[in-house]
Protein backbone atom coordinates (compact mmCIF):
# COMPACT_ATOMS: atom_id res chain seq x y z
CA UNK A 1 0.00 0.00 0.00
CA UNK A 2 2.97 2.42 0.70
CA UNK A 3 4.18 1.82 -2.08
CA UNK A 4 1.21 2.52 -4.30
CA UNK A 5 1.16 5.77 -2.40
CA UNK A 6 4.69 6.53 -3.30
CA UNK A 7 4.11 6.20 -7.18
CA UNK A 8 0.45 7.75 -7.31
CA UNK A 9 2.01 11.27 -7.50
CA UNK A 10 3.08 10.22 -10.96
CA UNK A 11 -0.61 10.36 -12.35
CA UNK A 12 0.45 14.20 -12.81
CA UNK A 13 2.74 13.31 -15.12
CA UNK A 14 0.71 11.32 -17.05
CA UNK A 15 -1.78 14.23 -17.42
CA UNK A 16 0.69 16.60 -18.85
CA UNK A 17 1.99 13.82 -21.15
CA UNK A 18 -1.27 12.65 -22.00
CA UNK A 19 -2.91 16.38 -22.20
CA UNK A 20 -0.10 17.85 -24.53
CA UNK A 21 0.10 14.81 -27.10
CA UNK A 22 -4.04 15.02 -27.45
CA UNK A 23 -3.30 18.16 -27.93
CA UNK A 24 -5.61 20.03 -25.41
CA UNK A 25 -5.38 23.67 -24.46
CA UNK A 26 -2.17 23.45 -22.23
CA UNK A 27 -3.32 25.82 -19.62
CA UNK A 28 -6.20 24.02 -18.32
CA UNK A 29 -3.85 20.26 -18.67
CA UNK A 30 -1.54 22.14 -16.25
CA UNK A 31 -3.68 22.67 -14.16
CA UNK A 32 -5.95 19.58 -14.06
CA UNK A 33 -2.36 17.85 -13.59
CA UNK A 34 -1.40 20.03 -10.48
CA UNK A 35 -4.81 19.39 -9.45
CA UNK A 36 -4.68 15.42 -9.96
CA UNK A 37 -0.57 15.29 -8.61
CA UNK A 38 -2.32 17.17 -5.18
CA UNK A 39 -4.72 14.41 -4.69
CA UNK A 40 -2.71 11.66 -5.19
CA UNK A 41 -0.65 13.40 -2.53
CA UNK A 42 -3.64 13.03 -0.31
CA UNK A 43 -3.96 16.81 -0.49
CA UNK A 44 -7.21 18.05 0.85
CA UNK A 45 -8.82 20.93 -1.98
CA UNK A 46 -8.20 23.52 0.29
CA UNK A 47 -4.55 22.31 0.70
CA UNK A 48 -4.41 22.30 -3.10
CA UNK A 49 -5.91 25.56 -4.23
CA UNK A 50 -3.25 27.22 -1.37
CA UNK A 51 -0.67 25.59 -3.53
CA UNK A 52 -1.71 26.43 -6.91
CA UNK A 53 -2.13 29.82 -6.32
CA UNK A 54 1.05 29.87 -4.05
CA UNK A 55 3.06 28.54 -6.59
CA UNK A 56 1.57 30.75 -9.66
CA UNK A 57 1.99 34.44 -8.00
CA UNK A 58 5.45 32.98 -6.69
CA UNK A 59 6.22 32.59 -10.60
CA UNK A 60 4.49 36.19 -11.69
CA UNK A 61 8.12 37.59 -12.84
CA UNK A 62 7.70 35.11 -15.91
CA UNK A 63 4.88 37.53 -17.26
CA UNK A 64 8.13 40.13 -18.08
CA UNK A 65 8.18 39.62 -21.40
CA UNK A 66 4.87 40.94 -21.56
CA UNK A 67 6.31 44.40 -20.93
CA UNK A 68 8.50 43.91 -24.07
CA UNK A 69 5.19 43.71 -25.98
CA UNK A 70 4.30 47.66 -26.34
CA UNK A 71 8.08 49.06 -27.73
CA UNK A 72 7.58 46.21 -29.86
CA UNK A 73 4.06 46.81 -31.28
CA UNK A 74 5.27 50.18 -31.87
CA UNK A 75 7.87 49.25 -34.04
CA UNK A 76 5.13 46.60 -35.72
CA UNK A 77 3.47 49.56 -36.66
CA UNK A 78 5.45 51.76 -37.92
CA UNK A 79 6.99 49.05 -40.34
CA UNK A 80 9.34 46.86 -38.29
CA UNK A 81 8.08 43.73 -40.17
CA UNK A 82 8.74 45.19 -43.42
CA UNK A 83 11.58 46.22 -43.14
CA UNK A 84 12.88 42.89 -42.06
CA UNK A 85 11.10 41.79 -45.23
CA UNK A 86 12.62 44.14 -47.58
CA UNK A 87 16.33 43.90 -45.44
CA UNK A 88 15.87 40.06 -46.71
CA UNK A 89 14.63 40.87 -50.21
CA UNK A 90 17.82 42.75 -50.33
CA UNK A 91 19.81 39.62 -50.24
CA UNK A 92 18.94 38.11 -53.57
CA UNK A 93 21.90 37.63 -55.70
CA UNK A 94 23.21 35.37 -53.12
CA UNK A 95 24.40 31.89 -53.76
CA UNK A 96 22.39 29.07 -52.62
CA UNK A 97 24.70 28.19 -49.78
CA UNK A 98 25.58 32.10 -48.89
CA UNK A 99 21.84 32.66 -48.82
CA UNK A 100 20.75 30.05 -46.12
CA UNK A 101 23.49 30.92 -44.29
CA UNK A 102 23.24 34.75 -44.09
CA UNK A 103 19.25 34.13 -43.42
CA UNK A 104 20.05 31.44 -40.36
CA UNK A 105 22.53 34.02 -38.75
CA UNK A 106 19.74 36.99 -39.13
CA UNK A 107 17.13 34.61 -37.77
CA UNK A 108 19.44 33.92 -34.92
CA UNK A 109 20.94 37.59 -33.99
CA UNK A 110 16.96 38.55 -34.42
CA UNK A 111 16.05 35.52 -32.25
CA UNK A 112 18.60 37.10 -29.77
CA UNK A 113 17.18 40.32 -29.55
CA UNK A 114 13.86 38.86 -28.80
CA UNK A 115 12.34 39.63 -32.21
CA UNK A 116 11.85 36.05 -33.17
CA UNK A 117 8.38 36.96 -34.28
CA UNK A 118 9.06 39.75 -37.28
CA UNK A 119 10.10 36.08 -38.91
CA UNK A 120 8.99 32.86 -39.58
CA UNK A 121 7.42 30.89 -41.67
CA UNK A 122 4.24 32.60 -42.59
CA UNK A 123 5.90 35.90 -42.30
CA UNK A 124 9.31 35.82 -44.23
CA UNK A 125 9.59 31.80 -45.40
CA UNK A 126 7.11 31.10 -47.91
CA UNK A 127 6.86 34.61 -49.16
CA UNK A 128 10.89 35.18 -49.62
CA UNK A 129 12.81 32.69 -48.68
CA UNK A 130 11.47 29.68 -50.41
CA UNK A 131 11.37 31.60 -53.62
CA UNK A 132 14.80 33.25 -53.68
CA UNK A 133 16.23 29.91 -52.74
CA UNK A 134 14.63 28.50 -55.60
CA UNK A 135 15.91 31.20 -57.74
CA UNK A 136 19.97 31.07 -56.42
CA UNK A 137 19.65 27.23 -56.95
CA UNK A 138 18.41 27.42 -60.59
CA UNK A 139 21.71 29.45 -61.45
CA UNK A 140 22.99 26.05 -61.63
CA UNK A 141 21.56 26.32 -65.39
CA UNK A 142 18.89 24.09 -65.16
CA UNK A 143 15.03 23.90 -63.17
CA UNK A 144 14.89 22.04 -60.26
CA UNK A 145 12.66 19.14 -60.97
CA UNK A 146 9.71 18.38 -58.25
CA UNK A 147 12.00 16.98 -55.93
CA UNK A 148 14.57 18.97 -55.71
CA UNK A 149 12.54 21.92 -55.64
CA UNK A 150 10.72 20.55 -52.17
CA UNK A 151 13.62 19.54 -50.70
CA UNK A 152 14.90 23.61 -51.40
CA UNK A 153 12.23 24.68 -49.54
CA UNK A 154 11.63 21.84 -46.89
CA UNK A 155 15.71 23.10 -46.54
CA UNK A 156 14.07 26.91 -46.17
CA UNK A 157 12.19 26.22 -43.57
CA UNK A 158 14.28 23.96 -41.61
CA UNK A 159 17.09 26.65 -41.09
CA UNK A 160 14.32 29.02 -39.79
CA UNK A 161 13.37 26.46 -37.66
CA UNK A 162 17.23 26.04 -36.40
CA UNK A 163 18.07 29.83 -36.21
CA UNK A 164 14.78 30.40 -34.20
CA UNK A 165 15.07 27.81 -31.33
CA UNK A 166 19.06 28.26 -31.21
CA UNK A 167 19.16 32.23 -30.92
CA UNK A 168 15.92 33.03 -28.70
CA UNK A 169 17.43 31.09 -25.75
CA UNK A 170 20.01 33.65 -25.77
CA UNK A 171 17.22 36.40 -25.16
CA UNK A 172 17.15 36.91 -21.18
CA UNK A 173 13.50 37.69 -21.69
CA UNK A 174 12.05 35.00 -23.50
CA UNK A 175 9.57 32.16 -21.45
CA UNK A 176 12.71 29.41 -21.59
CA UNK A 177 15.05 31.59 -19.78
CA UNK A 178 12.29 32.64 -16.76
CA UNK A 179 11.10 29.22 -16.63
CA UNK A 180 14.09 27.97 -16.19
CA UNK A 181 15.10 30.65 -13.49
CA UNK A 182 11.86 30.32 -11.69
CA UNK A 183 11.60 26.27 -12.03
CA UNK A 184 14.52 26.74 -9.66
CA UNK A 185 13.65 29.25 -7.70
CA UNK A 186 10.72 27.31 -6.68
CA UNK A 187 13.28 24.40 -5.27
CA UNK A 188 15.07 27.51 -3.30
CA UNK A 189 18.04 27.92 -5.79
CA UNK A 190 18.71 31.47 -6.71
CA UNK A 191 20.50 31.95 -10.35
CA UNK A 192 21.48 35.28 -12.01
CA UNK A 193 18.83 35.19 -15.38
CA UNK A 194 21.98 36.78 -16.94
CA UNK A 195 23.87 33.40 -16.31
CA UNK A 196 21.22 31.38 -17.70
CA UNK A 197 21.23 32.95 -21.08
CA UNK A 198 25.36 33.33 -21.43
CA UNK A 199 25.66 29.37 -21.42
CA UNK A 200 23.18 29.37 -24.03
CA UNK A 201 25.67 30.92 -26.64
CA UNK A 202 27.82 27.53 -26.84
CA UNK A 203 24.99 25.68 -28.66
CA UNK A 204 24.01 28.28 -30.25
CA UNK A 205 27.30 28.62 -32.17
CA UNK A 206 27.24 25.41 -32.93
CA UNK A 207 24.40 24.98 -34.03
CA UNK A 208 24.90 27.83 -36.70
CA UNK A 209 28.24 25.60 -37.67
CA UNK A 210 26.52 22.41 -38.12
CA UNK A 211 23.88 23.80 -39.63
CA UNK A 212 26.29 26.23 -42.06
CA UNK A 213 28.11 23.18 -43.00
CA UNK A 214 24.63 21.15 -43.77
CA UNK A 215 23.77 23.54 -46.17
CA UNK A 216 27.32 23.68 -48.15
CA UNK A 217 26.65 20.12 -48.38
CA UNK A 218 23.14 20.79 -49.63
CA UNK A 219 23.75 23.22 -52.32
CA UNK A 220 26.92 21.03 -53.49
CA UNK A 221 24.10 18.14 -53.75
CA UNK A 222 21.72 20.47 -55.69
CA UNK A 223 24.36 22.02 -57.87
CA UNK A 224 25.42 18.48 -58.72
CA UNK A 225 22.61 17.26 -59.75
CA UNK A 226 22.16 19.92 -62.63
CA UNK A 227 21.81 17.49 -65.57
CA UNK A 228 24.80 19.70 -67.83
CA UNK A 229 26.66 20.27 -64.49
CA UNK A 230 29.46 20.41 -66.87
CA UNK A 231 29.48 24.04 -66.79
CA UNK A 232 31.15 24.71 -63.65
CA UNK A 233 30.47 28.71 -63.93
CA UNK A 234 27.59 27.88 -62.32
CA UNK A 235 27.86 26.30 -59.65
CA UNK A 236 26.41 28.02 -56.49
CA UNK A 237 28.63 27.49 -54.04
CA UNK A 238 31.85 28.85 -56.10
CA UNK A 239 34.02 31.47 -53.69
CA UNK A 240 33.47 35.45 -54.69
CA UNK A 241 30.84 34.95 -57.68
CA UNK A 242 28.07 36.14 -55.70
CA UNK A 243 26.76 39.23 -56.61
CA UNK A 244 26.48 41.68 -53.31
CA UNK A 245 23.02 43.52 -52.92
CA UNK B 1 14.86 52.55 -5.16
CA UNK B 2 13.62 50.48 -8.08
CA UNK B 3 12.19 47.16 -6.93
CA UNK B 4 10.96 44.25 -8.84
CA UNK B 5 7.87 44.17 -6.85
CA UNK B 6 7.38 47.99 -9.00
CA UNK B 7 7.88 45.95 -12.23
CA UNK B 8 4.79 43.92 -11.37
CA UNK B 9 2.48 46.60 -10.91
CA UNK B 10 3.61 47.65 -14.54
CA UNK B 11 2.71 44.52 -15.90
CA UNK B 12 -0.50 44.51 -13.96
CA UNK B 13 -1.50 48.34 -15.21
CA UNK B 14 -0.67 46.57 -18.81
CA UNK B 15 -2.57 43.76 -18.40
CA UNK B 16 -5.73 45.72 -16.82
CA UNK B 17 -5.11 47.90 -19.87
CA UNK B 18 -5.18 45.00 -22.20
CA UNK B 19 -8.67 43.80 -20.20
CA UNK B 20 -10.21 47.32 -20.77
CA UNK B 21 -9.76 47.41 -24.08
CA UNK B 22 -11.15 43.93 -24.64
CA UNK B 23 -13.99 44.94 -22.78
CA UNK B 24 -15.03 47.79 -25.16
CA UNK B 25 -15.26 45.55 -27.54
CA UNK B 26 -16.90 43.06 -26.19
CA UNK B 27 -14.27 40.37 -26.03
CA UNK B 28 -15.60 39.06 -22.74
CA UNK B 29 -12.94 36.43 -22.29
CA UNK B 30 -10.05 37.66 -23.43
CA UNK B 31 -11.07 41.03 -21.00
CA UNK B 32 -11.47 38.60 -17.93
CA UNK B 33 -8.58 36.40 -19.04
CA UNK B 34 -6.10 39.46 -18.45
CA UNK B 35 -7.89 40.98 -15.83
CA UNK B 36 -7.85 37.78 -13.11
CA UNK B 37 -3.96 37.71 -14.40
CA UNK B 38 -3.57 41.49 -13.47
CA UNK B 39 -5.21 41.40 -10.38
CA UNK B 40 -2.61 37.91 -9.16
CA UNK B 41 -0.35 39.70 -10.72
CA UNK B 42 -0.81 42.84 -8.69
CA UNK B 43 -1.37 40.87 -5.56
CA UNK B 44 0.78 38.25 -5.70
CA UNK B 45 2.73 39.77 -2.43
CA UNK B 46 -0.27 40.12 -0.64
CA UNK B 47 -1.08 36.49 -1.37
CA UNK B 48 2.74 35.18 -0.67
CA UNK B 49 3.00 37.62 2.44
CA UNK B 50 -0.24 36.20 4.57
CA UNK B 51 0.63 32.35 3.72
CA UNK B 52 3.86 32.98 5.69
CA UNK B 53 1.94 34.47 8.60
CA UNK B 54 -0.26 31.39 8.05
CA UNK B 55 -3.30 33.00 6.28
CA UNK B 56 -4.39 30.83 3.52
CA UNK B 57 -7.25 32.32 2.19
CA UNK B 58 -5.87 34.66 -0.15
CA UNK B 59 -3.36 31.72 -1.80
CA UNK B 60 -6.91 29.75 -2.19
CA UNK B 61 -8.48 32.47 -3.69
CA UNK B 62 -5.51 33.11 -6.11
CA UNK B 63 -5.99 29.17 -6.76
CA UNK B 64 -9.66 29.92 -7.64
CA UNK B 65 -8.56 32.70 -9.89
CA UNK B 66 -5.62 30.42 -11.50
CA UNK B 67 -8.61 27.75 -12.55
CA UNK B 68 -10.70 30.69 -13.42
CA UNK B 69 -7.90 31.32 -16.00
CA UNK B 70 -7.86 27.73 -17.15
CA UNK B 71 -11.26 27.86 -17.51
CA UNK B 72 -11.48 30.96 -19.64
CA UNK B 73 -8.05 29.91 -21.87
CA UNK B 74 -9.70 27.68 -24.45
CA UNK B 75 -12.47 30.47 -25.13
CA UNK B 76 -10.19 32.96 -26.18
CA UNK B 77 -10.52 32.65 -29.90
CA UNK B 78 -8.28 34.41 -31.82
CA UNK B 79 -10.14 37.10 -33.68
CA UNK B 80 -8.82 39.74 -36.22
CA UNK B 81 -7.72 42.82 -34.25
CA UNK B 82 -7.54 46.08 -36.46
CA UNK B 83 -4.11 47.09 -37.83
CA UNK B 84 -2.18 49.91 -39.21
CA UNK B 85 -2.47 49.81 -43.03
CA UNK B 86 -0.24 47.89 -44.93
CA UNK B 87 0.97 50.98 -46.75
CA UNK B 88 1.47 53.37 -44.01
CA UNK B 89 3.66 50.66 -42.39
CA UNK B 90 5.77 50.00 -45.79
CA UNK B 91 5.85 53.95 -46.52
CA UNK B 92 7.37 54.21 -42.52
CA UNK B 93 10.10 51.43 -43.00
CA UNK B 94 11.62 53.07 -45.92
CA UNK B 95 11.44 56.23 -44.09
CA UNK B 96 13.30 54.66 -41.15
CA UNK B 97 15.08 51.80 -41.90
CA UNK B 98 17.41 50.05 -39.47
CA UNK B 99 16.65 52.59 -37.28
CA UNK B 100 13.64 50.41 -36.54
CA UNK B 101 15.88 48.06 -34.77
CA UNK B 102 17.40 50.93 -32.20
CA UNK B 103 14.83 50.46 -29.77
CA UNK B 104 14.70 46.84 -29.81
CA UNK B 105 18.11 46.42 -29.35
CA UNK B 106 17.59 48.38 -26.17
CA UNK B 107 15.88 45.90 -24.51
CA UNK B 108 18.37 43.28 -23.71
CA UNK B 109 21.49 46.30 -23.83
CA UNK B 110 19.73 47.78 -20.93
CA UNK B 111 18.81 44.94 -19.35
CA UNK B 112 22.45 43.91 -19.57
CA UNK B 113 23.87 46.97 -18.03
CA UNK B 114 21.68 47.35 -15.19
CA UNK B 115 22.90 43.38 -14.59
CA UNK B 116 26.45 43.79 -14.99
CA UNK B 117 26.40 47.74 -13.32
CA UNK B 118 23.62 48.59 -11.36
CA UNK B 119 24.50 47.29 -8.10
CA UNK B 120 27.03 50.78 -8.87
CA UNK B 121 24.62 52.98 -8.86
CA UNK B 122 23.93 55.38 -6.00
CA UNK B 123 22.21 58.73 -5.78
CA UNK B 124 22.41 60.35 -2.38
CA UNK B 125 23.57 57.50 -0.80
CA UNK B 126 20.87 54.92 -1.66
CA UNK B 127 21.24 52.32 -4.03
CA UNK B 128 18.86 53.18 -6.99
CA UNK B 129 18.42 49.25 -7.86
CA UNK B 130 17.11 47.00 -4.88
CA UNK B 131 19.63 43.84 -5.14
CA UNK B 132 16.92 41.23 -5.31
CA UNK B 133 16.06 40.18 -8.76
CA UNK B 134 17.57 43.60 -10.43
CA UNK B 135 18.26 41.74 -13.57
CA UNK B 136 14.71 41.52 -14.00
CA UNK B 137 14.28 45.23 -12.39
CA UNK B 138 16.69 45.64 -15.26
CA UNK B 139 14.61 44.21 -17.83
CA UNK B 140 11.27 45.85 -16.60
CA UNK B 141 13.13 49.67 -17.31
CA UNK B 142 14.30 48.38 -20.24
CA UNK B 143 11.21 47.76 -21.79
CA UNK B 144 10.01 51.20 -20.61
CA UNK B 145 13.14 52.74 -22.07
CA UNK B 146 12.08 50.78 -25.58
CA UNK B 147 8.78 51.71 -25.55
CA UNK B 148 10.04 55.61 -25.04
CA UNK B 149 12.46 55.51 -27.50
CA UNK B 150 9.73 53.58 -30.08
CA UNK B 151 7.38 56.14 -28.76
CA UNK B 152 10.09 59.20 -30.20
CA UNK B 153 11.70 57.78 -33.15
CA UNK B 154 8.73 56.45 -35.17
CA UNK B 155 6.81 59.99 -33.53
CA UNK B 156 3.52 57.78 -32.32
CA UNK B 157 1.37 58.91 -30.09
CA UNK B 158 1.68 56.96 -26.53
CA UNK B 159 -1.62 55.62 -26.66
CA UNK B 160 -0.51 53.55 -29.45
CA UNK B 161 1.89 51.67 -27.12
CA UNK B 162 -1.36 50.45 -25.30
CA UNK B 163 -2.82 49.28 -28.58
CA UNK B 164 -0.43 47.69 -30.07
CA UNK B 165 0.79 45.86 -26.80
CA UNK B 166 -2.70 44.62 -26.45
CA UNK B 167 -2.94 43.47 -29.74
CA UNK B 168 0.36 41.79 -30.08
CA UNK B 169 -0.86 40.26 -26.13
CA UNK B 170 -4.20 39.06 -28.21
CA UNK B 171 -2.67 37.43 -30.80
CA UNK B 172 -0.12 35.41 -28.07
CA UNK B 173 -3.76 34.83 -26.07
CA UNK B 174 -3.36 31.61 -23.40
CA UNK B 175 0.46 31.22 -24.71
CA UNK B 176 1.74 33.91 -22.87
CA UNK B 177 0.64 32.19 -19.79
CA UNK B 178 2.26 28.86 -20.85
CA UNK B 179 5.68 29.34 -19.38
CA UNK B 180 4.09 30.47 -16.02
CA UNK B 181 2.04 27.76 -15.36
CA UNK B 182 4.96 25.43 -16.54
CA UNK B 183 7.01 26.57 -14.17
CA UNK B 184 4.41 26.80 -11.34
CA UNK B 185 3.69 23.27 -11.71
CA UNK B 186 7.64 22.19 -11.01
CA UNK B 187 6.68 23.85 -7.15
CA UNK B 188 3.17 21.89 -7.32
CA UNK B 189 5.30 18.65 -8.16
CA UNK B 190 7.82 19.36 -5.65
CA UNK B 191 5.27 19.68 -2.84
CA UNK B 192 3.29 16.37 -4.20
CA UNK B 193 6.44 14.30 -4.43
CA UNK B 194 5.89 14.19 -8.12
CA UNK B 195 10.14 14.72 -8.43
CA UNK B 196 11.01 11.95 -5.91
CA UNK B 197 8.92 9.47 -7.80
CA UNK B 198 10.32 9.92 -11.34
CA UNK B 199 14.15 10.30 -9.54
CA UNK B 200 13.27 6.44 -7.87
CA UNK B 201 11.98 5.22 -11.56
CA UNK B 202 15.24 6.27 -13.10
CA UNK B 203 17.11 4.92 -10.63
CA UNK B 204 15.68 1.91 -11.01
CA UNK B 205 16.56 2.06 -14.76
CA UNK B 206 20.16 3.39 -14.84
CA UNK B 207 23.42 2.94 -12.68
CA UNK B 208 22.66 6.57 -10.88
CA UNK B 209 26.32 6.33 -9.63
CA UNK B 210 27.76 7.23 -12.78
CA UNK B 211 27.49 10.71 -13.69
CA UNK B 212 27.89 9.99 -17.38
CA UNK B 213 25.10 7.88 -17.18
CA UNK B 214 22.58 10.54 -15.36
CA UNK B 215 23.49 13.58 -18.02
CA UNK B 216 22.75 11.29 -21.00
CA UNK B 217 18.94 9.83 -19.02
CA UNK B 218 18.14 13.25 -18.39
CA UNK B 219 19.35 14.47 -22.09
CA UNK B 220 17.67 11.44 -23.56
CA UNK B 221 14.95 11.91 -21.43
CA UNK B 222 14.05 15.65 -22.40
CA UNK B 223 14.49 14.74 -26.16
CA UNK B 224 11.91 11.44 -25.36
CA UNK B 225 9.50 13.69 -23.91
CA UNK B 226 9.64 16.46 -26.17
CA UNK B 227 8.97 14.46 -28.99
CA UNK B 228 5.66 12.83 -26.93
CA UNK B 229 4.68 16.14 -25.89
CA UNK B 230 5.60 18.53 -28.52
CA UNK B 231 7.12 21.14 -25.92
CA UNK B 232 10.48 21.56 -24.67
CA UNK B 233 8.98 24.09 -21.97
CA UNK B 234 6.34 20.79 -21.19
CA UNK B 235 9.14 18.88 -20.34
CA UNK B 236 11.19 20.55 -18.47
CA UNK B 237 9.56 20.80 -15.26
CA UNK B 238 9.06 17.02 -15.28
CA UNK B 239 12.10 15.83 -16.10
CA UNK B 240 14.31 18.30 -14.15
CA UNK B 241 12.37 17.66 -10.81
CA UNK B 242 12.51 14.05 -11.71
CA UNK B 243 16.22 13.98 -12.47
CA UNK B 244 17.93 17.25 -13.41
CA UNK B 245 17.28 18.25 -9.31
CA UNK B 246 17.61 15.05 -7.21
CA UNK B 247 20.32 13.12 -9.28
CA UNK B 248 22.38 15.76 -11.08
CA UNK B 249 23.01 18.45 -8.61
CA UNK B 250 22.07 17.23 -5.84
CA UNK B 251 23.77 13.78 -6.16
CA UNK B 252 27.09 14.43 -7.92
CA UNK B 253 26.83 18.40 -7.67
CA UNK B 254 26.16 19.75 -11.50
CA UNK B 255 25.86 23.48 -11.92
CA UNK B 256 22.48 24.33 -11.94
CA UNK B 257 22.52 27.05 -14.43
CA UNK B 258 24.38 25.29 -17.08
CA UNK B 259 22.44 22.44 -16.53
CA UNK B 260 18.73 24.02 -16.73
CA UNK B 261 20.45 25.98 -20.32
CA UNK B 262 21.42 23.12 -21.57
CA UNK B 263 18.79 21.15 -20.50
CA UNK B 264 16.34 23.03 -22.29
CA UNK B 265 18.38 23.45 -25.57
CA UNK B 266 18.50 19.48 -26.00
CA UNK B 267 14.57 19.84 -25.43
CA UNK B 268 14.77 21.96 -28.01
CA UNK B 269 16.50 19.48 -30.47
CA UNK B 270 13.48 17.15 -29.65
CA UNK B 271 11.31 20.03 -31.10
CA UNK B 272 13.23 19.35 -34.84
CA UNK B 273 12.55 15.85 -34.84
CA UNK B 274 8.70 15.97 -33.86
CA UNK B 275 5.34 16.45 -35.99
CA UNK B 276 3.68 17.10 -32.72
CA UNK B 277 4.87 20.93 -32.86
CA UNK B 278 3.18 21.40 -35.28
CA UNK B 279 3.93 25.23 -35.80
CA UNK B 280 7.34 24.69 -36.52
CA UNK B 281 7.13 21.06 -38.54
CA UNK B 282 3.55 20.48 -39.89
CA UNK B 283 2.83 24.21 -40.89
CA UNK B 284 5.33 25.23 -42.72
CA UNK B 285 4.60 21.78 -44.71
CA UNK B 286 1.25 23.07 -45.69
CA UNK B 287 2.11 26.84 -46.40
CA UNK B 288 5.45 25.51 -48.97
CA UNK B 289 2.83 22.86 -50.33
CA UNK B 290 5.32 20.00 -49.92
CA UNK B 291 3.91 16.35 -50.40
CA UNK B 292 4.92 14.77 -47.37
CA UNK B 293 4.07 15.76 -43.57
CA UNK B 294 7.58 15.13 -42.33
CA UNK B 295 9.33 16.90 -45.15
CA UNK B 296 10.65 19.44 -42.75
CA UNK B 297 11.20 17.14 -40.15
CA UNK B 298 13.52 15.04 -42.51
CA UNK B 299 15.23 18.07 -43.51
CA UNK B 300 16.10 19.11 -40.14
CA UNK B 301 17.00 15.87 -37.74
CA UNK B 302 20.07 15.63 -39.08
CA UNK B 303 21.40 18.77 -37.50
CA UNK B 304 19.21 18.29 -34.55
CA UNK B 305 20.64 15.23 -33.60
CA UNK B 306 24.48 16.55 -34.08
CA UNK B 307 23.46 19.00 -32.27
CA UNK B 308 21.92 16.65 -29.46
CA UNK B 309 25.21 15.00 -29.43
CA UNK B 310 27.24 18.45 -28.79
CA UNK B 311 24.60 19.59 -25.66
CA UNK B 312 25.34 16.10 -24.44
CA UNK B 313 29.16 16.11 -24.33
CA UNK B 314 28.62 20.48 -23.27
CA UNK B 315 26.59 19.23 -20.39
CA UNK B 316 29.07 16.70 -19.21
CA UNK B 317 32.44 18.63 -19.60
CA UNK B 318 31.02 21.90 -18.45
CA UNK B 319 28.59 21.47 -15.82
CA UNK B 320 30.78 19.60 -12.95
CA UNK B 321 33.21 21.73 -13.83
CA UNK B 322 32.22 25.08 -12.83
Amino acid sequence: MTTLLHWLPLLGVLVVVAGFALRFNPVPVVVVAGIVSGLAAGKSIGEILALIGNSFVSERALLLFVLTLPAIGVLERAGLREHVTNWIARLRGLTLSRLLMVYLAIRQILAMLGLYDVAGHAQTVRPLLAPMAEGAAEKRGSPLNTQERNDVRAFCAATDNIGRFFGEDVFIALGAVLLIQGFYSQHGIELEPLQIALWALPTAIAAFMIHAIRTVLFARRIAGNAPNSATPALRPDDAGKSESC
Amino acid sequence: MLKIEQAYWLIALFLAGAAWLNLRERRWSHAGFWLVLAVLTAGGKYVLDATAAHHHLPAQLAGVGVIALAVLSPRMKRGQLVERDVSAREADAKRLGHRLFGPAVLIPLVTLLVALFGGYVVIGGVRVFDPVRMTLTGLALACVIALIAALWVTRTKPAAGLAEGRRLLDTLGWAALLPLTLAALGGVFAATGVGAAVSDLVRMMIPVNSALACVIAYGLGMVLFTVIMGNAFAAFPVLTAGVGLPLLIHLHGANPAILGSLGMLTGYCGTLFTPMAANFNIVPVALLELPNQNDVIRAQWKTGAMLLVVNLALMYFLTFRF
